[in-house]
C-alpha cells in the first residue's frame, strides 16, 4: 500500500477538527483492549471461577450421610466386654464399631480416625473424646444411645424420622454468595491495582500526564471498564451456583445486580488507592495482600462473620466484603429486598466514594 | 485569544534551579523562545537538557525560578496550557497492546482541537502501520509515533526531546522536514538533541548548555564564528610520538590547539597560514606525519571548544 502523497505543508496549512470520539470513551475502550489483549488475563478471570465451581462440584457431590466411627477397646486377656459393646453397637444408622487395642487407641482419637473411644468396664461404660468436636459429640449420642438400649433402655416416646434436604440451609448455599464476593474484590483490587502500578513503572503515565487528559477519567476509566468484565463474571458464577448447586435465588434480581456493582465499585476504588503510590508491582502486591488479608479473616467467606467477638463487629460489619457478603446471603437466601439491604448498600456507597476521591488526592502520575 | 506577535516570548525561564538529592541537574538557567522560532538546546549527557525541558513542559516542579509558557505558569491554568502543547518526551512510552491508530484516536480525544488521525500518520509516514499494534513496531516507528502523539493536538509549541535519536537516516530527514513545515506556521518548537548536523539544520537559535546552565546561546552561524577560525586542521601524528602542545599555539593563524581522540586539532585563521608552519615544526621536533585533514567548522567544534576539558583546564 503506497503512502498518500500528502504532504506536511497541506497538513498543517488544515483547520483543526474536532476529536472523533470522546476521552472518557476512549480510555475506557483502551482499558477493554488492554485486557481482552492479554489472553493470560482473559483465561484467569474467566477459566479461574469456573474451575473453583468445577472443584466446588466435586466436593459438595450429593452423597449418603456421613458415618461417624466409635472405637471400642480391646482387651487381649478378656475379648468379652469389647464383643458385646460392638454387638450393641452395630446396627446402628450413622455408626460403625471398629475394634481397638490400647497402644493405638489414643493415636486413633487424636487423628481423627475414630471419633469416640469406648471403654467397656465392669459397670459400665467410658467415653472419650474430645467434646470441642462436633463429630465427636455426635458419635459419643448416638454410641451411647445405643449402648443403653442394647442393655435394655426402653425409649417412653415413640419417634418418628422425616428427612428433608432444606436448599438454603447447606454449607455451599452459605459459600457460594461469599465466593462471589471474594471475586468481587479479587479482580477489582488485583487487575486494578497491577495494570495502574505496571502503567506507572512503565512511564505510560508520564506521558499521559502530559497531555490534557482529565485525571478522573483517567480514573473512572478503569472503574467502567472493570463493570463490563463484572458482567460476564458475575453470571457465570451465580448461573454455576445456582442451576450447578442449587443455590437458592430467593431475592430480587436486580437488587443482586446492585449489590455486586456497588461492591465492584467499592473494591475498584480501593483497588485505585492501593495503587495510588507505589512505584513496582511488586511494592503493590505487598499492599493489596494488606488490604485483602483482613477481609479473607473477618468477612465471612468460608465461616460466619458473627463468630468473631461483639468487641470487633464495628471493624468486622465496616470492612467492604462484609457489607457485600452479608448483603449477597440476606438477598440470595433469605429473599432480601432493596430495603433489607439498604444499610450493606451505604457501606458500599461510602467505600467507592471514600476511596476514590482519596485516590484522586493522594495519587502520584509519574 | 489574540494571535501572538513574533516578538512575544513563547518560552521564559528565569534562574531555574532544580536537584535530585545532592546532584544539581539545573543551577539557574536562563532561556528565551520566540514565538515561531525552533530553539536548540544543545548538551553532553547529564547536562540538564531533559530536566529542563520536562519542568517546562510541566512534568517536573522546579526548586526555584521562573517559568511561563505561553505566557501563563503552570499553576495558572496547567489543562488549558496543555491544550496547545505537544510533547515528546525523551522515551516515549505507550501502550504495546493498542494499534498506531488506536493510540492515535485516544491522545486525539484529550483535545478540543485536533489534527485528523489519517494526517498525522501520513506525516510521520506510518500509513502501513495504522493496524500494527505498538509493540511490533521497531524503535524509529515508535519514535515517530511518539512525535505524532505530539502534534495530534494541533499544539502552537512542541516540545521535542531528542526526537531523531534511534532513526535512520531517511526517517530523520522526513522528521527534520515535518519540523521546518511547523514552523512555517508560524509555531514554536523547542527541542534537544546531541546531534549537531540537526542542530544546525533545523535551528534558528542554540543554547549550548552544560552542568545545568547556558554556557553559550545564538544562532548556529554566530556560534561557529565565536571561535574564530574559518578552519579546523586536524593531524595525526605517526608512532605515537608525543606533541608538545604549547608550541603549537605559538603557530602563525592558530586560535586553539587540542588534543582530540586519536589527533591533535587546530582551530586555525587560514589554512596556507598555518600549514607550511606545521610541517616545518613536525619536521625540527622529528615527529612523523600519519595524516593530515582539513574541515569548516561546525558546532561540533564549537561544542568540543566549550565542554573539552582541555579547554577548561588551560
Amino acid at each position: 500500500m503506497a503512502e498518500s502523497p500528502i504532504t506536511a505543508k497541506e497538513v498543517f496549512a488544515r483547520p483543526p477538527v474536532a476529536p472523533r470520539s470522546g476521552s472518557l470513551v476512549q480510555l475506557t475502550l483502551t482499558r477493554l483492549r488492554e485486557v481482552i489483549r492479554e489472553p493470560e488475563a482473559v483465561f484467569w478471570t474467566f477459566v479461574f471461577p469456573l474451575l473453583l465451581a468445577a472443584g466446588l462440584a466435586v466436593a459438595f457431590r450429593a452423597r449418603p450421610p456421613e458415618v461417624r466411627v466409635v472405637g471400642v477397646l480391646q482387651d487381649a486377656a478378656d475379648p468379652e466386654p469389647a464383643a458385646s459393646a460392638i454387638a450393641g453397637l452395630a446396627g446402628t444408622e450413622g455408626l460403625v464399631p471398629l475394634p481397638v487395642d490400647s497402644a493405638s487407641a489414643a493415636t486413633a482419637l487424636a487423628t481423627g480416625k475414630i471419633d469416640v473411644l469406648v471403654i467397656p468396664g465392669e459397670y459400665g461404660v467410658q467415653y472419650r473424646y474430645d467434646p470441642t468436636r462436633p463429630e465427636a459429640r455426635i458419635a459419643r449420642l448416638l454410641a451411647d444411645g445405643a449402648l443403653q438400649r442394647s442393655a435394655g433402655r426402653i425409649d417412653p416416646l415413640g419417634v418418628e424420622d422425616v428427612r428433608v434436604a432444606e436448599r438454603g440451609a447447606r454449607y455451599i448455599d452459605f459459600f457460594m454468595p461469599g465466593l462471589l464476593g471474594m471475586n468481587l474484590m479479587g479482580s477489582g483490587i488485583w487487575a486494578i491495582g497491577f495494570s495502574i502500578v505496571s502503567a506507572r513503572s512503565k512511564k505510560l503515565l508520564k506521558r499521559l500526564v502530559a497531555t490534557p487528559m482529565s485525571r478522573a477519567q483517567f480514573l473512572l476509566s478503569f472503574l467502567l471498564s472493570r463493570l463490563v468484565f463484572l458482567v460476564l463474571e458475575v453470571v457465570v458464577l451465580v448461573g454455576v451456583a445456582h442451576y450447578g448447586f442449587g443455590v437458592p435465588l430467593r431475592g430480587p434480581l436486580a437488587v443482586l445486580a446492585l449489590i455486586t456493582l456497588l461492591g465492584a465499585l467499592a473494591f475498584c476504588g480501593l483497588g485505585v488507592l492501593i495503587a495510588a503510590r507505589p512505584q513496582t508491582t511488586e511494592g503493590a502486591s505487598g499492599l493489596m495482600n494488606l488490604a485483602m488479608l483482613p477481609m479473607w479473616v473477618f468477612s465471612g467467606v468460608f465461616f460466619a462473620s458473627s463468630r468473631f467477638p461483639a468487641a470487633i463487629q464495628p471493624f468486622v460489619q465496616a470492612l467492604p466484603l462484609t457489607a457485600v457478603n452479608d448483603a449477597l446471603r440476606a438477598n440470595m437466601l433469605e429473599g432480601a429486598g432493596l430495603g433489607a439491604v439498604a444499610g450493606e448498600l451505604a457501606i458500599l456507597v461510602a467505600w467507592a466514594a471514600g476511596t476514590f476521591l482519596l485516590a484522586l488526592r493522594l495519587f502520584r502520575w509519574r | 485569544m489574540t494571535p501572538a506577535s513574533p516578538r512575544d516570548a513563547a518560552l521564559l525561564v528565569r534562574e531555574l534551579r532544580k536537584s535530585f538529592g545532592p546532584t544539581v541537574a539545573v543551577a539557574g538557567l536562563d532561556l528565551e523562545v520566540r514565538t515561531g522560532e525552533c530553539f536548540g538546546l544543545l548538551g553532553p549527557n547529564g547536562a540538564g537538557k531533559t530536566t529542563t525541558i520536562e519542568i517546562c513542559e510541566g512534568l517536573t516542579a522546579p526548586d526555584a525560578g521562573e517559568v511561563r509558557v505561553l505566557g501563563r505558569t503552570w499553576t495558572d491554568d496547567p489543562d488549558g496550557l496543555r491544550q496547545r502543547l505537544g510533547i515528546a518526551l525523551q522515551e516515549t512510552q505507550l501502550s504495546e497492546k493498542l494499534t498506531v491508530q488506536e493510540t492515535l484516536t485516544l491522545f486525539q480525544s484529550f483535545y478540543h482541537r485536533a489534527r485528523p488521525v489519517e494526517d498525522v500518520v501520513a506525516l510521520v509516514a506510518l500509513g502501513e502501520k495504522r493496524g500494527a499494534r505498538v509493540g511490533t513496531l521497531s524503535g524509529g516507528q515508535k519514535q515517530r509515533l511518539a512525535v505524532a502523539c505530539a502534534l495530534v493536538g494541533d499544539p502552537e509549541l512542541l516540545f521535542l526531546d531528542e526526537p531523531t535519536t534511534g532513526l535512520d537516516p531517511q526517517s530523520r530527514r522526513q522528521l527534520w522536514d515535518l519540523v521546518e513545515q511547523f514552523k512555517a506556521t508560524g509555531r514554536t518548537v523547542l527541542l534537544t538533541t546531541h546531534y549537531m548536523d540537526e542542530a544546525e539544520r533545523l535551528c534558528d537559535r542554540i543554547a549550548i548548555v552544560d552542568h545545568g546552565r547556558v554556557i553559550a546561546l545564538g544562532t548556529p552561524r554566530e556560534l561557529i564564528a565565536s571561535l574564530g577560525a574559518e578552519h579546523i586542521l586536524h593531524f595525526v601524528p605517526g608512532d605515537d610520538v608525543p606533541v608538545d602542545m604549547a608550541s603549537l599555539s605559538g603557530l602563525s593563524g592558530v586560535r586553539l590547539a587540542r588534543q582530540v581522540d586519536g589527533g591533535v586539532e587546530l582551530a586555525v585563521r587560514a589554512v596556507h597560514e598555518t600549514v607550511p608552519e606545521l610541517l616545518a615544526h613536525l619536521e625540527r621536533a622529528r615527529i612523523p606525519l600519519a595524516e593530515l585533514r582539513t574541515h569548516s567548522p561546525t558546532l561540533e567544534d564549537v561544542f568540543v571548544s566549550l565542554t573539552g576539558r582541555q579547554l577548561r583546564d588551560g
